[in-house]
């Protein structure tokens, strides 16, 4: 296992090694997340909400409407749930995150994206499915929130089924 | 030592298109082994892209991405020959980074 150096081994320890320690359980259906530091916030209470709605509160705040300006690119039949490609783009203004979610997954949130000033408002990706399912892309743009759906069919499971 | 990341960037007028590609489990902590047990949550948890010594792009994810994940994305600027770096974290505290030249 690769370690960058000093910042990852004082951040282990600063915050807890006994918390470090509980990781190697395998009993949890997520680790804690004592590495990580706490300027670029990894939005851990999103990852752990199960329906979108809720996942959606807690990374932003706020509600999504619908927009035709938010395009997604997914495959009608995903053959493989446990890698299905997604992408989107936006013709909207100032976006500074967009987020991936699964209606139908264990923990709806799959990925989330922080987009600065400069950096364009595309991003393609490859995600599992549990089944059949909603997939919905969200964008924050100039504060507010967006989003587009789909629904993608999956022929075999992306969970092991 | 090879690194798990694996990076294309290729700058094209304005833009420099990215393209990473990373070796991990991204075990999402639902699936169980043979046995049936749990196969414990073993994935990346926050990748990040730094060129000029700025953020130009942070993944934030989660057990719901797919094994051996992919992304691709742009940003404004970047030179062909500039570095771009690239690292991350996963659940268990593991790290990896890397730097690519922009082509």
């Amino acid at each position: 296992m690769t370690d960058v150096g000093f910042s990852a081994t004082r951040r282990l320890i600063l915050q807890g090694a006994g918390a470090v320690a509980l990781v190697g359980l395998g009993n949890l259906p997520f680790g804690l997340t004592p590495a990580l530091a706490a300027n670029d916030k990894y939005p851990e209470a999103a990852f752990k909400a199960k329906s979108e709605a809720d996942a959606i509160k807690a990374l932003y705040g706020k509600t999504a409407e619908p927009s035709d300006k938010v395009k997604m690119d997914a495959p009608e039949i995903a053959e493989n749930g446990a890698v299905v490609p997604i992408s989107v783009t936006t013709t909207l203004a100032d976006v500074t995150s967009i987020s991936f979610l699964v209606s139908e997954n264990p923990v709806a949130l799959v990925a989330s994206y922080k987009i600065p000033a400069g950096t364009l408002p595309n991003v393609a990706n490859r995600i599992k499915m549990a089944r059949t399912s909603n997939v919905i892309v969200v964008v924050e743009a100039g504060g507010k929130l967006y989003s587009a759906n789909k629904e993608v069919k999956v022929t075999v499971g992306g969970c092991g089924g | 030592m090879a690194s798990s990341i694996r990076v294309r960037a290729t700058a094209s007028g304005e833009t420099t298109e990215v393209q990473a590609l990373i070796q991990h489990p991204m075990d999402s902590g639902f699936i169980k082994d043979a046995k049936g047990e749990i196969i414990p949550a073993h994935f990346i948890q926050q990748l990040t892209f730094e060129y000029d010594g700025k953020n130009v792009f942070t993944a934030d994810w989660g057990g719901g991405v797919s094994k051996d994940p992919y992304v691709k994305f742009a940003f404004k600027g970047g030179k062909k020959g500039d570095e771009l770096k690239v690292s991350w974290v996963d659940n268990k505290g593991a790290t990896d980074t890397t730097t690519a030249k922009i082509q």
